[in-house]
């Protein structure tokens, strides 16, 4: 029981950072971005080859991932979203389909459909005993790393600059405009910060489950994605609530119920939720205005 | 006086929609000018088109001596002109200060303190509201944000669409008095409004919009008197 709630809370904290990806990008660019997940397979990859090919130590190996997903994001944002602006939500939406598919076949042609075994990146962290109740290292890591993005990211929004920009683009692209704010560069930085957090995501999912495909980011970025409308897309905290929720429910589901059944269970639970509260968990309610 | 903003042959298409056929018009340093009319007429897309929110088809738009065609919206501020728009488009999640603070994004972190005192004696209201969020004031309040926020720009020229707009009438006068007091500071002002008497009885001068085309200027006292705007305009 105690387990399969550690077990929960550990993968729920990895669809919880990837979720902040999905929900960040809705609240500035009003999009959904559907290759944030196959960011996270990216990001494994580039963690998968520096340490296991060119024999780099773990942290520099993660941070590399993590400035070639950023770079990655802000590429695509560039050329597959930027030129949309203007565009039906439809047609970016195909565009982020696109990508999704772009990126994985991609992968296909440099690292071939074999799964790679995945390294453990955080074995130097010993697992813990806890009455009785043993907690992965890698659930340790996962949930620290969890709750550090979500304070760093809620003091980034809340008290910078930068932050409150993002802010104020959110709510009123044209009105951010007027105080002076570049529209087009926060909706960069935005990208860069997801999909920053899309490659550590990466890095956790696949030491807690070791196998690396091109199609790894795919499931677990619907589900997050699952997890960010849960949680009310836009929101932050309830990207994080989201998350979790949605990672206890799966493990639940799958130690009790049946493990074919429990995405099934996972995506009922999603719609009972959005028919009582469309906007989400901790969604803010929208009204629109002409 | 010397001429600040300078607005020739301007037109502007909503798609096909030609909305803004070819206008032009002046505000020189230190006046009051506004611009009236209908509903439709083009007032806000005329002020939408001088801030750089949307993008003329052809026409040009000088501000100080300075064309402005190929600048993009996010930088007018910064060449001292300010919008504050219809339906005030306060943040309505951020604070009342981050508002302000927000509209003074350009400026030097530094000097924004001074800058906010000043707004706050200017509102006072402003300043027991500080810390509450925007969204929760009240109609009024939420456009003395908006000028104020504005105003944090240190604008040469403020734009103001529709400031009365879904205010009282008591709140609407104190509105027109902070114009005219802005405009004694030194603050150049180019008003759109509905309530024409209002603003007609304030400005030095005034252009009339009709379908996106000027149809009568003057000075504003010549278009109060002027049988025709009257009709149209004052509900005679």
């Amino acid at each position: 029981m105690l387990t399969n709630l550690i077990n929960g809370i550990s993968l729920g904290s990895v669809y919880a950072i990837i979720a902040l990806g999905y929900t960040m990008v809705y609240g500035i660019a009003k999009m959904l971005n559907f290759a944030h997940g196959d960011v996270i397979m990216i990001g494994g990859y580039m963690a998968f080859c520096t340490t296991s090919y060119l024999g780099w130590p773990v942290v520099p190996s993660i941070l590399f991932a993590v400035v070639v997903c950023t770079i990655l994001g802000i590429v695509v944002e560039k050329l597959a979203y930027k030129p949309l602006r203007n565009a039906t939500s439809l047609a970016v939406l195909i565009t982020a389909i696109g990508v999704s598919y772009f990126l994985q076949n991609a992968a296909l042609l440099i690292w071939t459909s074999n799964p790679k075994a995945f390294p453990n990146l955080v074995a130097s962290i010993p697992s813990i005993e806890l009455g009785g109740v043993r907690i992965a290292n890698t659930a340790i890591v996962t949930v620290i790393a969890n709750l550090i993005i979500m304070v760093a990211l809620t003091l980034f929004t809340n008290r910078t600059k930068m932050g409150k920009a993002m802010k104020a683009v959110s709510e009123d692209k044209g009105a951010a405009q007027l105080m002076g704010i570049n529209v087009d560069r926060t909706i960069s930085l935005t990208f860069a910060i997801g999909s920053g957090l899309a490659a550590i995501a990466g890095v956790l999912l696949c030491s807690a489950y070791p196998t690396l495909m091109p199609t790894t980011g795919a499931m677990p970025g619907i589900k997050a994605f699952t997890a960010a409308v849960f949680g009310g897309i836009g929101s932050i905290p309830g990207a994080m609530l989201g998350g979790i929720l949605l990672g206890i429910i799966e493990i639940f589901a799958k130690a009790y119920v049946s493990t074919q059944l429990s995405d099934a269970i996972v995506f009922a639970v999603l719609i009972i939720v959005l028919i009582v509260k469309p906007t989400g968990l901790l969604g803010k309610k929208v009204s629109e205005k002409v | 006086m010397s001429r600040l903003l300078n607005v020739e042959d301007l037109h502007v298409y909503y798609g096909s929609i030609h909305a803004i056929k070819g206008i032009s018009f002046d505000v020189q340093e230190g006046e009051i000018v506004t611009l009236i009319g209908a509903n439709g007429a083009g007032k806000s897309t005329t002020l939408n088109t001088v801030s750089g929110l949307l993008k003329p088809r052809s026409g040009s738009v000088e501000f100080a001596g300075e064309n402005l065609a190929n600048i993009p919206a996010h930088k007018m501020v910064g060449k001292g002109m300010a919008l504050c728009p219809e339906g005030r488009r306060i943040f309505l999640q951020l604070t009342v200060r981050e508002n302000l603070e927000m509209g003074a994004y350009t400026r030097k972190p530094s000097e924004i303190n001074d800058s906010i005192e000043a707004i706050y004696e200017q509102f006072p209201r402003l300043k027991e509201r500080y810390k509450q969020i925007a969204g929760t004031l009240s109609g009024g309040e939420q456009q003395m944000l908006a000028m104020g926020r504005a105003l944090m720009s240190k604008p040469k020229l403020l734009m103001l669409d529709e400031p009365s707009m879904g205010l009282a009438p008591i709140l609407v006068d104190q509105i027109f008095e902070i114009i005219q007091q802005l405009n004694q500071a030194g603050t150049t002002i180019l008003l759109v409004e509905q309530n024409a008497q209002m603003a007609l009885s304030i400005a030095d001068r005034a252009y009339v919009l009709e379908t996106g085309r000027i149809v009568t200027s003057g000075t504003g006292k010549e278009l109060l008197h002027d049988d025709a705007v009257r009709k149209a305009y004052l509900g005679d």
